[in-house]
């Protein structure tokens, strides 16, 4: 049988992966491999990780790489990027910890242009501790913590994420909204937001729409459908904010 | 590019300015903060001096993300610090918490303000239980207790040097009366007096190809199984316990034949020595003991002055017994009385003692 191709960055004593049968998360974490190794910076990246389910790549990459906690992987890796400005410091987060207990660093760490680069995994619930709300649960949406459906009478409306940080970025800044479901288009999007720091542009954030079966309660097919049909209606994908031409 | 401080200056500064020039000649990279009285001056100081001399400085966000962006710029291997107070130590307790469970070299000078929330913005002693245990850990931090501008800046170079040497993160305990108060003191290249400043290390980043000459850094803090996180908590306390005897300091006076031992820490300790002085004179048997570093704190030679006829203890400080219950749970067993002053929020001065031991006699 044929073996997939893993990325020269992908750390190999640490596959298979820890993250459940269909999740979004490795395929992300596929584009982000295969961006590294396009460009060439597997010795200059450096990855940070989350706490969320995002923490179970801590290993999982042939580049240097730390945990940080939930919701502080953006100040880390500024702190980061200021010290050694040479180094391509890459944060990778769930929407918990980016869009609700990180909020202000995800904003403000915007405003200032940081030229790092974040990707935020949305798959509209908190994964790791059991399926909660999330920022990003759809109206409706069935979790821990609202039983009867998401009501935005009470828990507001999902954040639109890359809508708020493309409003609050200034010239340089590169933000876009990707789906596992259109990978070749969300490698597209992390590979450019790894130039943009490269370059030294400005602040660079893809959101990335990701799958949590495990939590969902769906089948393959209904993981998929709830993908494309629901979330991918809500959130739209493309490239809000770019110093690149379009091209895809 | 020429060094911040050359040779050796007297000066007249506040504790605040003095920190600033410190961690400039300890050659700190770069701070992170965000303000708060009574700390401000030494981001003020710094982001003036700090780019004269290539350094950086970032007012972040919060305190929160200050202490966060601290810790990446160590990791990065960077010196670099924070410096903050009151309701500033208290969202800090994340990432120093990060930092002890990564063993990252943090330096952090806290100048303590009156508590609790937001208290007020002058003077306490009230964060040092909050400095040496917060945080969800065992307290595997180095905190060092100043007690005047001149210390401000000899602790404030010796906590990046202990940092980076032992691995952990690292406090310089002062407060808002230091902090603002401006005092005669030498700043000095610390070349001149033969301190050697420690090169940091980075933790990521580091030299060499991947999967060519070395294995990818893959730095956690969060484990899988009780037993990994218990051998790695289990590592950091034979870590501090190997180290402690090299870090800790106190300071004594007149304790050879003293009946009653005054126990004090930071700018309380001067008065303590102002009281002592004075009692002596009239003939009164009266030592001082000041624990320096409150972790790891001195215990074996607090027990050994205890031990040579001490008949009893006076615990004085500006909070309602921080310093006390750490000072009880080091020497449990001891059987001398402790008698106590107890200021909350306030200052401490000669007369206050002094009319505090004559009623102890
Ligand atoms: C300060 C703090 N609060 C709460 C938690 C518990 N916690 C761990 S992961 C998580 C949520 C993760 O959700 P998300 O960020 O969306 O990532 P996902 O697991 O969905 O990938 C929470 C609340 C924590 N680790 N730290
Ligand atoms: S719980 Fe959800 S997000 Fe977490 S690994 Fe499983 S499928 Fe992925």
């Amino acid at each position: 049988m044929v073996q997939p191709v893993m990325p020269k960055t992908w750390y190999r004593p640490t596959k298979p992966h820890k993250f459940c049968p269909g999740c979004g998360h490795p395929l992300i974490l596929k584009a982000l491999g295969e961006a590294a190794d396009e460009l060439g910076i597997q010795n200059q990246l450096i990855y940070g990780c989350d706490i969320g389910c995002s923490l179970l790549s801590w290993d999982f990459f042939a580049m240097d790489s730390t945990q940080t906690h939930h919701g502080r992987t953006t100040p880390v890796m500024v702190g980061m990027k200021r010290a050694r400005p040479e180094l391509i410091c890459v944060g990778y987060m769930g929407d918990g910890g980016g869009y609700s207990i990180g909020s202000q660093h995800l904003v403000n760490s915007a405003i200032r242009n940081e030229k790092i680069t974040l990707i935020l995994a949305n798959n509209t619930n908190y994964a790791m501790t059991g399926g909660q709300l999330a920022p990003t649960t759809l109206p409706g949406q069935k979790t821990e913590t609202t039983p009867l459906g998401r009501d935005p009478e009470s828990t507001g409306y999902p954040v639109m994420g890359p809508e708020m940080i493309s409003a609050i970025t200034g010239a340089g800044a590169y933000v876009a909204r990707g789906t596992v479901s259109k990978y070749r288009q969300l490698k597209g999007f992390i590979k450019r937001a790894l130039q943009n720091q490269m370059e030294g542009n400005g602040f660079s954030f893809v959101e990335a729409l990701s799958t949590c079966p495990t939590n969902w309660g769906t089948n393959a097919k209904q993981t998929w459908n709830w993908l494309e049909d629901n979330m991918q209606a809500y959130f739209p994908t493309g490239e809000l904010k770019s110093p690149f031409r379009k091209e895809d | 590019m020429e060094k911040p401080v050359t040779g050796s200056k007297k000066v007249f500064m506040t504790g605040n300015e003095s920190v600033a020039w410190a961690a400039l000649a300890a050659e700190a990279d770069v701070m992170f903060g965000y303000p708060i009285t009574p700390q401000n001056e030494i981001m003020h100081y710094w982001a003036r001096l700090g780019p004269k001399y290539g350094r950086k400085f970032l007012q972040t966000e919060d305190e929160i993300s200050a202490g966060f962006t601290v810790c990446g710029a160590v990791i990065a291997g960077k010196k670099a610090f924070t410096a903050t107070s009151g309701p500033g130590n208290t969202l800090m307790q994340e990432p120093f918490s990060m930092a002890e469970g990564m063993k990252l070299p943090t330096v952090t000078v806290i100048q303590q303000r009156g508590g609790p929330s937001s208290g007020t913005v002058i003077y306490s002693q009230q964060e040092v239980t909050l400095t040496t245990y917060g945080g969800n850990g065992e307290g595997h931090r180095l905190v060092y207790s100043t007690a005047s501008n001149q210390e401000l800046y000899d602790y404030t170079i010796k906590a990046f040097n202990v940092a980076w040497k032992y691995k952990f993160p690292t406090f310089v305990l002062g407060d808002g009366y230091q902090a603002k108060m401006r005092e005669p003191l030498e700043i000095y290249d610390p070349a001149e007096r033969g301190i050697e400043l420690i090169e940091p290390t980075p933790l990521v980043g580091v030299p060499g190809q991947i999967g060519v000459d070395r294995e990818p850094q893959h730095l956690c803090n969060i484990y899988s199984l009780e037993e990994e996180l218990y051998e790695a908590v289990m590592h950091l306390q034979s870590e501090y316990d190997r180290i402690s005897p090299e870090i800790v300091e106190y300071e004594i006076s007149f304790v050879e034949d003293a009946d009653i031992l005054v126990v004090s820490h930071g700018v309380v300790s001067r008065s303590v020595d102002d009281a002592v002085e004075a009692l002596r004179a009239q003939g009164i048997k009266v030592g001082s003991f000041r624990p320096i570093t409150l972790r790891p704190f001195p215990t074996q030679a607090l027990l050994d002055v205890l031990g040579s006829g001490v008949k009893k203890m006076l615990l004085v400080e500006s909070s309602y017994g921080q310093l006390f219950r750490l000072v009880r749970q080091e020497i449990y067993g001891e059987t001398v009385p402790i008698e106590t002053l107890f200021k909350p929020g306030v200052g401490i001065i000669d007369t206050d003692i002094i009319e505090m031991i004559a009623n102890m006699i």
